[in-house]
């Protein structure tokens, strides 16, 4: 702020005069561009090398020619994708398994933030915390463990109860057709205790005096956690759900790689996994077309990106942030 | 004073609701890690033959035994421990050499300093061309490859530029500039000392985060030796894949398949446990890292 304090004086100042402020003012600090030097190094190096070398998405990359050796074909790898037979599969795959993940795993973390909010018994709420963020931190590997697990048709404790009733086991993870629901509901499983915390914060940020004139006004405790709690979180629900837009296409890759097999790969191929597949894992690795195809995503993540921030800015010039 | 004892028959069914919800939500998240535990800790016939459902059924050890038998999963295991112990002390360092110049309003050209960070965030370069340079410098199949290239996360530097600037006092800088303090002794001896909070947030995260991944190690490693624990655990839990060595003492087919299966819920526990055992103590700080980071930055 106070930048733009002083800038008016500088106006005043000759040009030259102005620099010299400016390296007098840089030099006071050199001991901080000390500190800057090595994160700034490591960004330029593992950040913005990568996209320089993303061009290669417009050229037909050979390792021995080198980037700039290597041919120039323009947009060619990009339409051969748009013209793929694989293309609207996986761009449905990732398009709808994100929206199926945004939408189910919207309301859950904010029931149970809602819930948490009224328990009187303290004990009780903390141990409810305590158990729900726990799978949160259970690595993906795990994770998926247990899904194959307790889905396993032969064991599993999901085909034993299946079983039980006299049905016959399913092999949940061989169906595609299970696939999505199996990916987004062990998502919420393991994530809504963790998630509901920016809720619990919205909640104790509301104030107090609306619940005691509430009471006095002999409002339920129904009613008030309708018209006090849940217009008190909406605003940052409203914005976490806007800025997930915005990562709609980066959905957990990890996972879905893991969960994938050659049965249920009609609904689970999903861009960036097919970019890995095809880039590193297959037989003849192709990088250019590879890249092309994490570029084109990570152009339209971008613009996603802006478009869901500016929208988020605008809504929130009167509310939390 | 009457319209009080009238409301507490609604609040009253919305309490019991409320209890009901809540035991809902606990009891979906407990059940299934109850089972695997109570599984691991069973027989392999009970496994096998699905008759555990909450308790241990004929309990024993022998699941364990063979985890703990398995050479490449010790391995991984000390694997795991020096990426998350070296990843995580450059990780934080370095965050906080970032971070705390971006703090200073006085740091001229900040803004486009953060701005070169936080593009980083918006848009990426994707994953061939990452590998190409991973493979460029030469740290393919290199413990580096594990730690370089996450050395810093921009999201975990901006929740520590923020708690910097919301936490140090303009007027101490000051005070400390007047006395001839240089800015490197300013951040050890004052901003350091007042950062614990935000120290172990971002050590957690970042310890958690090379604990818990897999995905750069299959990428640039190949040498099994090198592997951390989630690569061995992803070939044996998900890609099915059990050394047939270690479980030879078992002499018939079944009661081999029976071990592996009854193997894979132990290492489920075994893999989860170091996590999970410093989580209670943990668990205020991971909360207090969502909250900073909720607040803009």
């Amino acid at each position: 702020m106070s930048y733009q304090e002083v800038t008016p004086h500088m106006q005043t100042v000759t040009r030259p005069a102005k620099k010299r402020r400016l390296l007098r003012d840089m030099a006071k600090v050199w001991q901080l561009y000390l500190l800057m030097i090595l994160p700034f190094a490591f960004i330029i190096i593992f950040k913005y090398v990568p996209m320089y070398g993303a061009q290669i998405a417009f050229r037909d990359f050979v390792v021995s020619k080198g980037i700039w050796g290597s041919e120039w074909v323009g947009l060619r790898h990009f339409v051969r994708f748009f013209q793929s037979y694989e293309f609207w599969n996986i761009m449905k795959n990732t398009i709808t398994l994100s929206l199926y993940q945004l939408i189910a795993g919207f309301p859950f973390p904010i029931i149970l933030a809602l819930s948490l909010n009224y328990v009187g018994n303290l004990k009780f709420k903390k141990t409810v915390q305590m158990v729900t963020y726990a799978p949160h931190f259970v690595s993906v590997v795990v994770m998926v463990g247990i899904i194959f697990q307790i889905l396993d048709p032969r064991i599993g404790l999901v085909n034993a109860v299946i079983k039980m009733f006299g049905f016959e086991p399913v092999d949940f993870m061989g169906r595609a057709e299970y696939f999505q629901s199996i990916y987004v509901w062990s998502g919420i499983w393991q994530n809504v205790g963790f998630n509901c915390i920016i809720f619990l914060a919205a909640l104790s940020g509301i104030d107090p005096s609306l619940h005691e004139a509430a009471v006095v006004d002999g409002a339920s405790k129904i009613r008030r956690m309708w018209h006090i709690d849940l217009p008190g979180i909406m605003p940052i629900a409203v914005i976490l759900l806007i800025l997930n837009v915005g990562h709609m296409l980066e959905i957990g890759f990890e996972k879905v790689y893991l969960m994938q097999n050659p049965l249920n790969l009609r609904t689970s191929e999903i861009i960036d996994t097919y970019v890995y597949k095809i880039g590193l894992a297959s037989q003849v690795v192709q990088f250019s077309y590879s890249t092309a195809i994490g570029l084109f995503r990570n152009i339209i993540n971008f613009i996603l990106l802006i478009a869901v921030n500016h929208i988020a800015k605008k809504m929130n010039q009167s509310s939390l942030w | 004073m009457n319209r009080k004892i009238k409301e507490t028959g609604s609040d009253r069914a919305f309490n019991i609701v409320n209890y009901i919800v809540l035991s809902l939500f606990f009891i979906t998240v407990l059940y299934p890690c109850v089972y695997i535990v109570s599984a691991s800790f069973s027989s392999t016939d009970a496994v096998i033959s699905g008759r555990v459902w909450l308790w241990p059924v004929e309990p024993g050890l022998k699941g364990y035994k063979a985890v703990f038998e398995n050479k490449a999963i010790g391995t991984g295991f000390f694997n795991s421990i020096y990426y998350t112990v070296a990843g995580t002390v450059i990780n934080v360092v370095l965050t906080i050499m970032a971070a705390y110049p971006l703090s200073r309003h006085d740091f001229v050209g900040r803004n486009v300093i953060m701005f070169v960070f936080v593009f980083t965030i918006l848009f990426s370069g994707g994953l061939i061309p990452t590998y190409l340079l991973v493979k460029e410098l030469g740290l393919l199949n290199t413990r580096w490859a594990m730690i370089l290239p996450t050395a810093l996360s921009v999201f975990n530097m901006i929740i520590t530029r923020t708690y910097f600037q919301t936490t140090i006092p303009r007027e101490m800088l000051e005070a400390a500039q007047v006395d001839g303090c240089s800015d490197l002794k300013f951040l050890r001896s004052i901003v350091l000392p007042l950062s614990g909070p935000i120290i172990a947030v971002i050590t957690l995260f970042y310890a958690v985060g090379h604990w818990n991944s897999y995905f750069n190690a299959l990428l640039y490693l190949k040498d099994r030796d090198l592997y951390p624990l989630q690569l061995v655990l992803r070939s044996i839990l998900i890609q099915n894949q059990i050394d047939p060595n270690m479980i030879t003492s078992e002499e018939d087919l079944v009661a081999r398949q029976g071990l592996a299966d009854l193997l894979k819920y132990s290492l489920i526990v075994v893999a989860a446990v170091p996590v999970l055992i410093i989580y209670p103590f943990v668990q205020k700080h991971f909360v207090k890292g969502v909250m900073i980071g909720s607040i803009k930055g």
